[in-house]
């Protein structure tokens, strides 16, 4: 897609904000709809955008497939890791009232929220790509005639 | 009682679900097959948007509309771009399996609480009393969250294995990252892929 000035720009002003938005999805996930499952399908959406608009060489050497293999095992490492902290100090698995004593304001709930979903962002947005790297990285990149 | 006017354009989404289901069916091209599969999960994202199920809502969007499609794209790629026709035994079969599933369908329809029914089991046994304790329990607002990541959270666990599998499994089956091992022989790459046509 060597010709499409108005696609590439337009894609290019666009990834950043689609960034920025699966951030705000995933972290105010507490307060609005949206969460890790989501804001990693989001992140993951630039990404692909990207590879459809620059090429499939572009993106992976922007996001390479090795960094993809390890986001995706280290996502349930982070989730399962929160569950062992916590037996670590005391609570049962995934209990997360342990992990800080302000009980008045459930602290510890937020902070084990936010861990366990920053591990879900990390494994869907890393499978997502994976799942586009691997299936597109099989075909040539799709010619302008095909569409 | 008031008249709720909401539902009119529930069923003006159904319908227009109906028309893009069909539409799908039909379909000998598979570009436009994927296209409006898309359509379709958008669709169902803007009425789960007017049931107040933003979560489902949003989830379907990103997943149905957005990657599911490329994905969907990616895959035709390594196929054909034109679907082949199939004997009209297999529609008759096909039709008889529809026929039975969506007649089980609507003979469990009775069954099922009235659309917004303050007693229904739903919204009267545990869902309540979530709704209830979430502010002492987590004290954050999005209950859904709530219930995902702390009341369930094991199988938030489990689903992001299952995720981690799948993604495993299309790593073994496809492998990844071979288009790199292959920019040395770029020729090489597009020979192969003129042999298999």
């Amino acid at each position: 897609m060597k010709k499409h000035l108005i696609l590439r720009v337009v894609s290019k002003l666009l990834i950043p904000l689609i960034i920025l938005y699966g951030l705000y999805v995933q972290f105010h996930g507490d307060f609005g709809a949206g969460g890790g499952f989501q804001a990693g399908v989001i992140i993951a959406v630039s990404v692909i955008l990207y590879a459809l608009i620059f090429g499939m060489d572009a993106a992976q050497e922007a996001v390479p497939p090795w960094l993809i293999k390890i986001g995706t095992a280290s996502g349930v490492i982070v989730f399962a890791g929160v569950g062992f902290i916590t037996m670590l100090m005391g609570g049962n698995f995934l209990d997360y009232d342990v992990l800080h004593p302000d009980l008045a304001h459930r602290a510890g709930q937020h902070m084990g929220i936010l861990w366990v979903e920053i591990g879900v962002l990390l494994t869907v947005t890393s499978v997502m790509i994976a799942v586009f790297y691997a299936f597109a990285g099989r075909v040539p990149d799709m010619s302008d005639e095909e569409w | 009682m008031e008249q709720d006017l909401t539902q009119y354009l529930d069923y003006v989404l159904i319908a227009m679900m109906f028309a893009v289901g069909i539409a799908v069916v039909r379909m000998r091209n598979l570009f436009a097959a994927v296209m409006l599969t898309g359509v379709y999960s958008l669709l169902s994202a803007a009425w789960f948007v007017s049931l107040d199920a933003v979560d489902v809502a949003f989830t379907e969007a990103a997943v149905g509309a957005g990657i599911g499609t490329v994905l969907m794209l990616a895959a035709m790629l390594l196929t054909a771009r034109e679907a082949k026709e199939t004997s009209p035994g297999r529609h008759w079969a096909a039709l008889g399996v529809v026929v039975v599933a969506g007649g089980a369908l609507l003979f469990a329809v009775p069954d099922m609480p009235v659309y917004g029914d303050a007693h229904s089991p739903a919204n009267s046994g545990v869902g309540l009393d979530y709704l209830n304790e979430t502010p002492n329990d987590i004290a954050v607002p999005n209950v859904v969250t709530a219930v995902l990541a702390s009341y369930r959270g094991y199988d938030t666990m489990g689903e992001t294995t299952v995720v981690f599998a799948a993604a495993v499994a299309v790593m073994l089956m496809l492998g990844m990252g071979r288009r790199r091992r292959r920019t040395g022989g770029n020729g090489a790459g597009k020979a192969k892929v003129e042999d298999q046509t």
